[in-house]
């Protein structure tokens, strides 16, 4: 690190936004205090023991911020309730070789990638504290010991605390040999500790992307081609070049065309009036129904890519006494942040500068460069909290097209902010897949073979077709895979996919593929437990000797939620179980059905098994988040298509789940302390499976096309 | 020029009297803590109060509001924390990512107003504004618990 101390610290943030404390009595800013230290990367001491932590993934409502302060504060033995955190910008890290590591937040990583380097980094952060207090006092640091922000040496009865030592601490060698803690020493880590970056939150002061303001700023508004992969042709700048407010009409390369004026207000309702011309590149006729039709070509397509075999599934499946077969399917999703889509950007002829909420620093960094032409150590991201990111926010077509507008408005920075109508209709959608699941059971209703047959878009093959594996997509076989299939007992299966990919733009959407395999094996081994004639809990267990963390967790939330107990006249039960982004989950849903076939969801239980719980109670926050945006995708999630482009411009046709929707939900955590699994995701799985089956023991209907808006649960 | 009551002080502005309250409060007084989410009063991200009733500013034209008190979440407490409705969203860690929860605390604080002890149903009827993070659960806690 060649930068000046001083100035290195106040280069490594955004600047003041992203600051955030635990002990509210704290001015939420590092005032100008004594010069506080480094202790390595990842943790700052001031001379009043404050600690600053410093986070390289994105926050953005996940918590995860919280949970790596945890995990650097317990093993520096640090006063919790005297700690911050602070955000690494991404040029900061490209111009320290990346010291941070990755920054790019999505896959539910950020805490079970960051596990190791993190802790070691708290731990050599305590070791440099000890070391300077031993070197004072004259003692060995063997017979000192750290707690709570304080170094102690008891034979002498001496003690001093972090803030007196962090100078000297600072000045030392980082360790790298150091060991980090067993879990019985932990003290912060597993703990229910609130989390840092509320307080903001409450009383409107905290910043996002949508608030940037900077001196001189013009504030823009977009229009894209509404058909995918179409183009810009013309549009009549004089049309609304009297506007009040507008300055500038401009291309935005060659898809779209921005309005760039004095208010963001003034930009977007000129923008409605602007004349535009548009070339549809020839998808103007595509529709759902087309689309639909061409994905079911897949079904029983000869040629599949294989994710998961074992014995011949085929031939079981055709001498079996009985054989069951069912096709399901799933719509396009949009992610709709509570954010809309918005990045500020500042280029001049050799430089750009982005204000950007991203979940991919390091990403917005080269998407910056790159638009801007410019060298990317000529390139600063200064990531803003998120408004919601769900996927959405990895992609960085928000940012290339910032940069691409004030480009042309040099020295100037413009904030390029989409309504809700350019958010929903110019996403990375959630993709459509259909699933066609074929099964035999023998005359004793044993499980004899399974076949499933997805078919659909791929991400792999719309983002990143070079990385497919001999044209397969892995990530589609999210569920079942043989690392996460929960049935391994079954004695003949075959998994497979065959791509069928559309002109709409997919990318990853909370729980990816999870999502609709969950629904696909968890309703289907549902139907087969009915078929069977047995309890959909002992069908399902009798196949899962192979899986047992599976069956463990399966069998916790039964427990709990007394499946098999009675329940109120006209509440039904349905459960599943999935094994996603590391962690095991299962989740059993009480509904009723009212004659009109309203469904009501009173309850769901639900449970994981992490690994490790960093943060219980943003463990219990996650879940309950997951399932409201699961249970949004099972009752209203739709994203139609119509002449080439997305039907659904707001809320008010697409519809998320409110609090009216919001059932109750109880959550069980069983970490085994053997591995490190996902939080953000891995529970979104499970709400839809779990809910389709409980209407199953309500209806005798078996739904199978989401969502269920289009659907009519009256009893058959 | 137009002449609004804003968290106690009297603002003018040189705005066009069709312009939806919520602009002129986030680009014209530059109070950024009331957040544009969708523009047709569906999602409440814009909820603030006139004359103590919740309304949905992205969709109040500014020349309507007249002399009505117009409270933001910058002005329902003195230090951003003391209402009892911030305080039991600190006390249940409420927010996650935290862009509706402005919205979300002026729905609840106006709600809270005119019902103290709400039932979960009117919970239901009052809190119509969307969080796509899912804290309706904590939400419905914290009005309980600020409702004492």
């Amino acid at each position: 690190m060649t930068l000046e101390r001083r100035g290195f610290l106040a280069s490594v943030t955004a600047g003041a936004f992203t600051l955030a404390w635990s002990g509210r009595a704290e001015a939420n800013a590092i005032t100008g205090d004594a010069a506080p230290s480094e202790l390595g990367i990842w943790a700052v001491v001031h001379p009043d023991d404050r600690i600053v932590v410093r986070i390289a993934r994105s926050e953005m409502g996940q918590g995860t911020a919280t949970g790596l302060a945890q995990l650097v504060a317990d093993e520096m033995d640090a006063d919790w309730t005297r700690v911050g955190i602070e955000f690494v910008a991404p040029h900061v890290n490209l111009a320290a070789k990346r010291a941070w590591g990755e920054m790019s937040t999505g896959g539910s990583r950020g805490i079970r990638a960051s596990v190791d380097y993190v802790r070691k980094g708290g731990a050599a952060a305590r070791a440099m504290l000890i070391q300077a207090a031993a070197a004072q006092w004259g003692v060995p640091a063997s017979e000192c010991t750290a707690s709570l922000s304080t170094v102690r040496h008891e034979k002498s009865a001496r003690w001093l605390r972090y803030g007196e030592l962090a100078a000297a601490a600072g000045k030392l060698p980082v360790p790298t040999d150091v060991a980090v803690k067993k879990p019985s020493e932990w003290t912060i880590i597993g703990k229910s500790v609130k989390r840092l970056d509320t307080v903001d939150k409450l009383s409107g002061r905290q910043m996002y992307g949508l608030d940037v303001q900077l001196p001189g700023m013009l504030n823009g508004a977009i229009a894209q081609c509404p058909v995918f992969g179409g183009k810009l042709v013309s549009f009549d700048a004089k049309a609304i070049a009297a506007m009040r407010g507008v300055r500038h009409v401009l291309a935005v390369g060659d898809t779209a065309v921005a309005v760039v004026a004095d208010k963001y207000y003034q930009a977007k309702t000129a923008l409605a009036k602007l004349p535009i011309v548009w070339d549809e590149a020839g998808h103007g006729n595509v529709s759902s129904a087309g689309i639909a039709t061409f994905v079911a070509s897949g079904l029983d397509a000869a040629e599949a890519g294989i994710g998961l075999r074992q014995g011949d599934a085929r031939a079981a499946i055709a001498t079996a006494a009985k054989k069951i077969e069912a096709t399901y399917g799933t719509p396009f999703l949009a992610h709709a942040t509570m954010e809309p889509m918005n990045c500020t950007a500042l280029v001049t002829a050799d430089s750009v500068e982005v204000w950007v909420p991203t979940q991919n620093g390091d990403a917005s960094l080269a998407a910056a460069a790159e638009a801007a032409g410019v060298k990317l150590d000529r390139a600063k991201v200064h990531k803003m909290l998120l408004g919601g990111g769900f996927g959405r926010r990895g992609q960085q077509d928000y940012t290339r097209l910032a940069v691409t507008l004030a480009k042309q408005i040099p020295g100037t920075p413009v904030k390029l902010v989409w309504t809700r109508e350019e958010d929903i209709q110019h996403d990375f959608y959630r993709p459509i897949t259909q699933c066609k699941l074929t099964a035999g059971l023998d005359a004793a209703g044993t499980l004899t073979g399974l076949h499933m047959r997805l078919s659909g878009q791929s991400i792999m093959a719309f983002a990143s077709p070079a990385t497919l594996e001999n044209g397969v997509d892995p990530r589609m076989f999210q569920s079942a895979s043989a690392e996460e299939f929960g049935y391994h007992a079954i004695p003949n299966l075959l998994i497979g996919h065959a791509m069928r990919n559309t002109h709409v733009p997919v990318g990853p959407w909370r729980g990816v593929n999870t999502n609709q395999n969950a629904i696909y094996i968890e309703c289907f081994i549902d139907e087969l437990a009915h078929a069977a004639g047995k309890d959909p809990l002992e069908f399902r267990r009798a196949l899962m000797g192979r899986n047992p963390k599976n069956r463990a967790i399966l069998e916790a939330v039964a427990a709990k939620a007394g499946w098999g107990t009675p329940l109120p006249a006209g509440v039904h039960r349905g459960l599943c179980q999935n094994h996603g982004y590391g962690s095991y989950v299962a989740c059993v849903a009480e509904v009723s059905v009212s004659a009109k076939g309203d469904l009501k969801i009173h309850r769901l239980v639900a449970g994981t098994n992490p690994g490790f719980a960093v943060n219980p109670q943003q463990i219990d926050a996650q879940i309950d988040g997951s399932f409201a945006y699961g249970l949004s995708a099972l009752l209203y999630g739709e994203i139609t298509i119509e002449k080439g482009r997305v039907a659904e411009g707001n809320f008010d046709t697409y519809q998320v789940a409110r609090m009216a929707d919001m059932p109750k939900v109880e959550t069980i955590i069983v970490p085994t302390g053997d591995f490190w699994g996902g939080v953000g995701e891995p529970t979104i799985a499970v709400a839809a499976p779990a809910v389709l089956n409980a209407i199953f023991a309500a209806t005798g209907k078996r739904i199978r096309q989401l969502p269920l808006k289009n659907q009519d649960l009256r009893r058959a | 020029m137009i002449t609004l009551q804003v968290n106690g002080q009297t603002r003018q502005v040189d705005v066009d009297p069709e312009t939806p309250l919520l602009w002129v409060i986030r680009e014209w007084l530059g109070m950024t803590g009331t957040k544009f989410g969708c523009g047709i009063a569906q999602c409440g991200a814009c909820s603030v109060h006139i004359d103590g009733e919740v309304m949905r500013a992205c969709s109040v034209p500014v020349g309507s509001v007249g002399t009505g008190k117009i409270t933001t979440i910058e002005g329902l407490s003195p230090d951003g924390l003391s209402h009892k409705v911030q305080q039991a969203w600190l006390a249940l860690d409420v927010p996650q990512c935290g862009y509706c929860q402005s919205g979300q605390i002026m729905a609840a604080a106006a709600l809270l107003a005119h019902t103290p002890k709400p039932t979960d149903a009117e919970i239901d009827e009052a809190m119509t504004n969307i969080c796509r993070c899912g804290t309706y659960n904590r939400i419905r806690a914290a009005i309980h618990s600020a409702a004492g």
